[in-house]
């Protein structure tokens, strides 16, 4: 087996096991990263709601928002580990993609 | 580490979008003066990489959560200039399809993320690990070091954004209106919880796949560029 298809091997554990990176935060309780709070939460905490935050936040709506499905926010952990594999296939394929194309336009004059 | 939209001012956004242009554009120059034709997969897999590790969220039980870039390995294995394009393509598609970071932050996410982080951390491992042999721990230990240190100094990067927010930008009453914390919190909460918890798994999947390729492939760390 060749190095590259190894790593890629590799990649495709990772993916397999990406729901931990969901299940481990739901299972101790851990809420999102410092800063990455939506709207509510920061009226929880600061009591008021930042005028300029309120108007550009949430303006893009993501087509697999939090790596899941739209829709999908109250599922239980085994649909969202589903779609979370899902959004991990789709990521990876695009980046993957997008990454090869600008690779070859960037390395056919070296070689 | 993915700044959301709203969080910091659109002034800042247009400065940091404005940082980012040159260093894109001399990370393609750079990439096209070093990168050969058979590394290209290698890049693909290096923004793979750093997508699929990002999404494996680390709690501190009852608080917050974070995750391990994965930028330093990729800066280690092709370069610094050809990961900040890696790790750039996999924010951006994360901001774009995920809603995982800003739109309007992708200047300065890939500021802390795409270029202090694999810069930082690529420098560090080359300072420690200098002409050690390829195969040695001296250079597990210099990767483990610079992940550590190119995770802190993006966490630190990113905390001076946000908290530079309520200073520059609130109303007369004193509400803020962007990102509500100063810097007195924002960056102890940035620093502190990447030097205590998040940068040991930057360390850990950095040190571990680099003693894994050390056994493959060893050419990745002979003169720094294979």
């Amino acid at each position: 087996m060749t190095l590259t298809r190894k790593l890629w091997t590799g990649i495709g554990a990772f993916i397999i096991l990406s729901p931990l990176g969901l299940i481990l935060p739901d299972h101790f309780k851990a809420g999102p990263a410092w800063g990455e709070w939506g709207v509510e939460e920061i009226q929880k905490m600061t009591g008021y709601v930042p005028q300029g935050l309120q108007s550009l936040s949430e303006r893009w709506k993501a087509p697999l928002p939090d790596y899941t499905f739209q829709g999908w926010e109250g599922q239980d952990l085994v649909h969202l580990s589903f779609a979370y594999i899902i959004s991990a296939v789709a990521g990876i394929a695009i980046i993957a993609g997008v990454a090869l194309c600008i690779g070859k336009v960037l390395a056919t004059e070296h070689e | 580490m993915h700044i959301p939209d709203g969080y910091l001012s659109p002034a800042t956004c247009g400065v940091f979008g404005a940082v980012m242009i040159p260093i894109w554009t001399a990370a393609s120059k750079a990439v096209r003066k070093t990168l050969s034709v058979r590394q290209v997969p290698y890049l693909a897999i290096g923004a793979a990489f750093s997508f699929v590790i990002m999404m494996f969220n680390v709690p501190i039980p009852g608080g917050s959560t974070g995750h391990a870039v994965g930028g330093v390995l990729v800066a280690i294995l092709i370069g610094p200039w050809a990961a900040c394009i890696a790790v750039t393509v996999a924010l951006v598609i994360q901001a774009l399809l995920f809603g995982d970071g800003g739109i309007t932050a992708i200047g300065a996410n890939c500021f802390n993320m795409a270029f202090v982080l694999p810069f930082v951390g690529y420098y560090v491992y080359k300072l420690i690990s200098l002409n050690s042999p390829a195969g040695s721990n001296r250079r597990i230990i210099a990767a483990g070091a610079g992940a550590y240190a190119g995770i802190a100094l993006a966490a630190l990067c990113a905390g001076i954004e946000f908290g530079l927010q309520p200073l520059l930008y609130h109303k007369a009453n004193g509400q803020a209106l962007y990102s509500p914390y100063g810097l007195n919190v924002a960056v102890p909460a940035m620093v502190l919880v990447h030097l205590l918890v998040f940068g040991w798994v930057e360390v850990i999947v950095t040190a571990l796949v680099v003693k894994y390729l050390q056994k493959q492939n060893a050419v990745f760390f002979e003169g720094g560029r294979s």
